[in-house]
């Protein structure tokens, strides 16, 4: 599962589903892997604006990743005109800068393969195999 | 011919072999695809973004979301929910780029409000209709989905639903659940009354952009119905016959090379299993 993922992901309780302490959800003994994929500029300026930024970074630090910088970039710190074609003012050849690259690699290449996600608010541990999170709840806790 | 759904529950009736035998028939795959294709253009999403496909099983639609060329306004990021572990098995064989995850959609949707720029299911919203235990009601079940689903799009945003209707009542039963729960919503029906029919519910949460209005999804597309609020959903259901009015490139994305490296010093990668066992 990637963590971006998991910064939308709350508790499927319905009881703890609007409370602030059932978002984000906390790792424990968590596995990651790293998968690489394509870059993908406007997929990542879309998204900048709905990430909640202190969960991410509390994440990062549930994780043992880098510190993440204090508030999130602004999406204008995700491209940079290439070196050579920079008076063609292009789109398409807009480089990413190493912000972005950071941001794709830690929301859209890592990842938790194993482990589980705890709510807390309620404590109940959602288990996560092979990246895939069980989120069945038993019925009475529905 | 019986339908599934009266036969078993989803769990159940999705076990290793028929995930296997659903995923591999070409008449299946062919089928998921140009439904999936049909509801995509009537999603109409202009640029790279976050789907919720409900109900994924082993991730058809997911591979055409995710193959989508980046001038055609792709590709984008999916989430799958499925209540059957085979599907998503099968899934996590193909190693499909969305994330998983093994859950019941009558339970609700576990994201935060505004979460997708849209949704899409593809056969299998009818199944809700079916109570998994004594405590539940369909009723129950489809409000908990939709009232989840509506909440976890975002403003402007839109959900399109495939299902394959019992009869009229449960037909209405699902799209006056889904306004109940705030929708714009549209019927629309491809080769209605044959047995290649198809019927589609187009769903809109308002607050974003005109064209996020369900009058601006189905303008222009003829014998559309649209019910809302207002009208009670008392849907006159009509008939659609624009079908493929946009041709749809859909590009088999070459299988990624991908390297897997774990982070932690103290794992080690463990070799995919059939599935997940939870
Ligand atoms: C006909 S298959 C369609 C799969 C996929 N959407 C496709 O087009 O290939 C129906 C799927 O709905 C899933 N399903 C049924 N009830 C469900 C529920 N309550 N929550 C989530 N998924 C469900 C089944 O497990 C199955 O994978
Ligand atoms: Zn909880």
């Amino acid at each position: 599962m990637k963590l971006l993922t998991l910064n939308f992901l709350t508790c499927a309780r319905k009881t703890c589903k609007s409370l602030p302490a059932a978002f984000p959800l906390h790792p424990k003994d968590a596995e990651l892997e790293v998968v690489e994929t394509d870059f993908n500029a406007p997929f990542l300026r879309n998204i900048l604006g709905r990430l909640e930024w202190d969960a991410l970074k509390t994440l990062c630090m549930e994780l043992g990743l880098p510190n993440l910088p204090p508030s999130a970039p602004e999406p204008e710190a995700l491209l940079e005109p290439g070196a050579e074609m920079a008076e063609l003012e292009l789109e398409r050849e807009l480089e990413p800068t190493q912000t972005a690259r950071d941001l794709h690699n830690l929301l859209l290449e890592t990842g938790i393969k194993e482990g589980k996600l705890v709510c807390g608010n309620c404590g109940h541990e959602y288990a996560v195999k092979e990246g895939i999170a069980n989120f069945l709840l038993p019925s009475h806790l529905v | 011919m019986s339908r599934p759904e009266d036969t078993l529950p989803p769990d159940l009736f999705y076990n290793d072999t028929e995930s296997r035998k659903y995923t591999t028939s070409s008449r299946i795959r062919h089928i998921q695809a140009t439904m999936t294709n049909r509801a995509l253009e009537l999603l109409d999403l202009r640029s790279p973004s976050l789907v919720l496909d409900v109900g994924c099983g082993s991730g058809l639609s997911g591979e055409i979301l995710s193959s989508i060329s980046p001038s055609e306004g792709g590709p984008h990021t999916w989430i799958g929910l499925d209540i059957s572990a085979s599907m998503l098995g099968v899934a996590l064989e193909k190693d499909v780029d969305g994330d998983l995850f093994l859950a019941d959609a009558g339970q609700g949707v576990p994201f935060r409000p505004g979460t997708f720029d849209a949704a899409i299911s593809i056969s299998a919203v009818q199944w809700l209709c079916n109570a998994e235990s004594s405590e539940e009601t369909a009723q129950g079940r489809l409000g908990r989905f939709f009232n989840g689903l509506y909440a976890s799009l975002r403003r402007g945003g839109r959900a399109v639903c495939q299902f394959y209707p019992k009869n009229d009542d449960q037909k209405r039963m699902i799209s006056s659940s889904a306004i109940r729960a705030g929708f714009g919503a549209g019927l629309l029906e491809d080769d209605p009354g044959t047995k290649s029919a198809k019927v589609y519910l187009v769903l809109t949460v308002g607050g974003g952009d005109l064209s996020g209005d369900i009058t601006g999804v189905v303008s222009g597309m003829e014998g559309v119905d649209v019910m809302d609020s207002r009208r009670k959903g008392k849907s006159q259901i009509k008939h659609g016959e624009q079908k493929g009015s946009k041709a749809w490139i859909v590009k088999k994305k070459e299988q990624m090379e991908r390297k897997g490296k774990i982070i932690k010093a103290n794992s080690k990668y463990t070799g995919r299993k059939r599935r997940p066992n939870f």
